[in-house]
């Protein structure tokens, strides 16, 4: 069975054409890195409104409940009659698993952002204050410096979700790495299951890819003063 | 009067709705149980052995990461097309939960009251049962909760395993397949609605249970995929 695998993932006619294995991963990566960036672009103001203002925190708080609640098949099935009357083919193969991957990883990125901002100790940002600085400099020179390391924990747990997410379309017509799986257990009794495993190892792969480069990310964007306090949060996807 | 359309599917499916519901709280369940049994055994190791806690949480972290999709397919190579290729992952993704918040649990239970049991002569047993089980009773709440509902959203995946399987799934993939948006919404809507109601009753229960622990949070603050 192993021998399977890496035969399919060693043939060269797996590697090339619109189902080669770059362009599966192009297409995993590609619907993966928009959604997530959709999903900062909203997060991180509110993020930072919230955990500036401390306005609306309970809010949040019950939008991460309640995000925890909702079955990622189930917000990709309720989209795409929606999203496939105005638009037969993108509407029906890719916004359906785009926007059910912004909604799922909004709400880490969010809570995180408010806690990092919150988690700040009052007495830096009143020094900030006693100093001279404009909301605006405290925002971007005190409270994002030290909010960062958490922040990139909302993150990194977004993205593993966006990428698993993104497998999931694949039962829904969409491509990316998925296909591989959902494909290969539909032929599985045809000899499916070395195409299927090779999706499985794929898979991942991309999300151990993911993992480290916010690990990363995270040592490299953490100011070194506050290397050592690392943050207690767990990260599961 | 007759219905007619897209009603009258919806009429002649409740009782197909009520099975596959039943099916799919009885698929999460058995994960549910099973996974908060192992989880305990690993969760008294961990607190007892100090050098087991780092690679057991970091081991159950690393299984929450693999997407599910992945993780069902796998395990159709090892054990087919089975109640086990269902349930193996669905306790796999537990785990994570139950470990961390039991362990946490344990771990909250101040040094000095453990002294005071050993003082007062009990064995490692009766401390365990009478006094730290006890003690770690709203984290371990918490992550029922926790655990349930995420488990409630994995059900639905299980449809790519079949007809027999996936609970309310079943009713999204063959909507898809049928290009039938009703039963599409037929089972989207209510596996929403059950994953909430389940959240909300356990809420409830937690509070009941635990009246002292308010507000009731869970270590692990985030779902599976």
């Amino acid at each position: 069975m192993i021998g399977d695998v890496v035969a399919w993932l060693t043939d060269p006619a797996n590697w090339s054409g619109p189902n080669g294995v770059p362009a599966r991963l192009g297409e995993h990566v590609a619907i993966s890195v928009a959604s997530l960036a959709i999903a900062i672009l909203i997060a991180l103001p509110v993020g930072f409104y919230i955990g500036h203002t401390g306005r609306g925190a309970s809010l949040a708080v019950n939008l991460a409940n309640l995000w925890r609640a909702l079955p990622s098949l189930a917000v990709i099935a309720i989209v795409l009659p929606i999203t496939a009357a105005f638009d037969n083919q993108a509407g029906f193969f890719v916004y359906p698993t785009a926007v059910a991957m912004i909604v799922l990883a909004v709400p880490p990125i969010l809570v995180n952002t408010y806690a990092g901002i919150r988690g700040i100790d009052a007495d830096l940002v009143e020094a900030g204050r006693g100093v001279g600085m404009s909301e605006r400099q405290l925002l971007t020179g005190v409270e994002l410096p030290l909010a960062v390391p958490v922040i990139v924990t909302g993150i990194r747990s977004g993205a593993v979700q966006v990428v698993a997410t993104a497998t999931l379309g694949a039962v829904f017509g969409f491509g990316g790495l998925g296909r591989y799986i959902v494909d290969g257990i539909g032929r599985f009794s045809l000899g499916g299951a070395a195409q299927m495993l090779a999706g499985v190892v794929l898979v991942a792969g991309l999300v151990i890819a993911t993992e480290l480069f916010f690990a990363l990310l995270q040592r490299l964007l953490t100011p070194r003063a506050i290397q050592v306090h690392r943050s207690a949060t767990p990260t599961p996807a | 009067m007759e219905l007619t359309g897209d009603l009258a599917w919806v009429v002649d499916h409740l009782d197909e709705l009520a099975y596959r519901t039943l099916q799919h709280v009885l698929l999460a369940s058995i994960a549910v149980g099973m996974g908060f049994l192992i989880s305990f055994v690993l969760a008294v190791v961990a607190v007892r052995r100090r050098a087991a806690y780092a690679p057991i949480l970091a081991l159950s972290d690393l299984l929450y990461t693999i997407p599910s999709l992945a993780l069902f397919a796998a395990l159709i190579s090892v054990t087919g097309i089975s109640l086990l290729t269902v349930e193996i992952p669905l306790v796999m993704y537990t785990l994570v939960i139950f470990v961390r918040n039991i362990a946490t649990g344990f771990d909250s239970v101040p040094a000095d009251v453990l002294e005071a049991a050993d003082g007062l002569g009990y064995t490692g047993s009766q401390r365990l049962w009478r006094v730290e089980v006890p003690l770690a009773v709203p984290l371990i709440v918490a992550g029922f909760r926790l655990a349930s509902v995420s488990t409630i959203g994995l059900v639905t995946i299980t449809s790519i395993l079949g007809d027999s399987f996936g609970g309310l799934g079943f009713f999204i993939l063959e909507g898809y397949r049928r290009s039938f948006p009703v039963e599409l919404y037929f089972g989207a809507i209510p596996s929403i609605l059950l994953a909430f109601a389940v959240d909300a009753t356990l809420t409830r229960l937690q509070r009941v249970i635990t009246p002292w622990a308010n507000p009731p949070r869970s270590v692990t603050a985030e779902a599976a995929p």
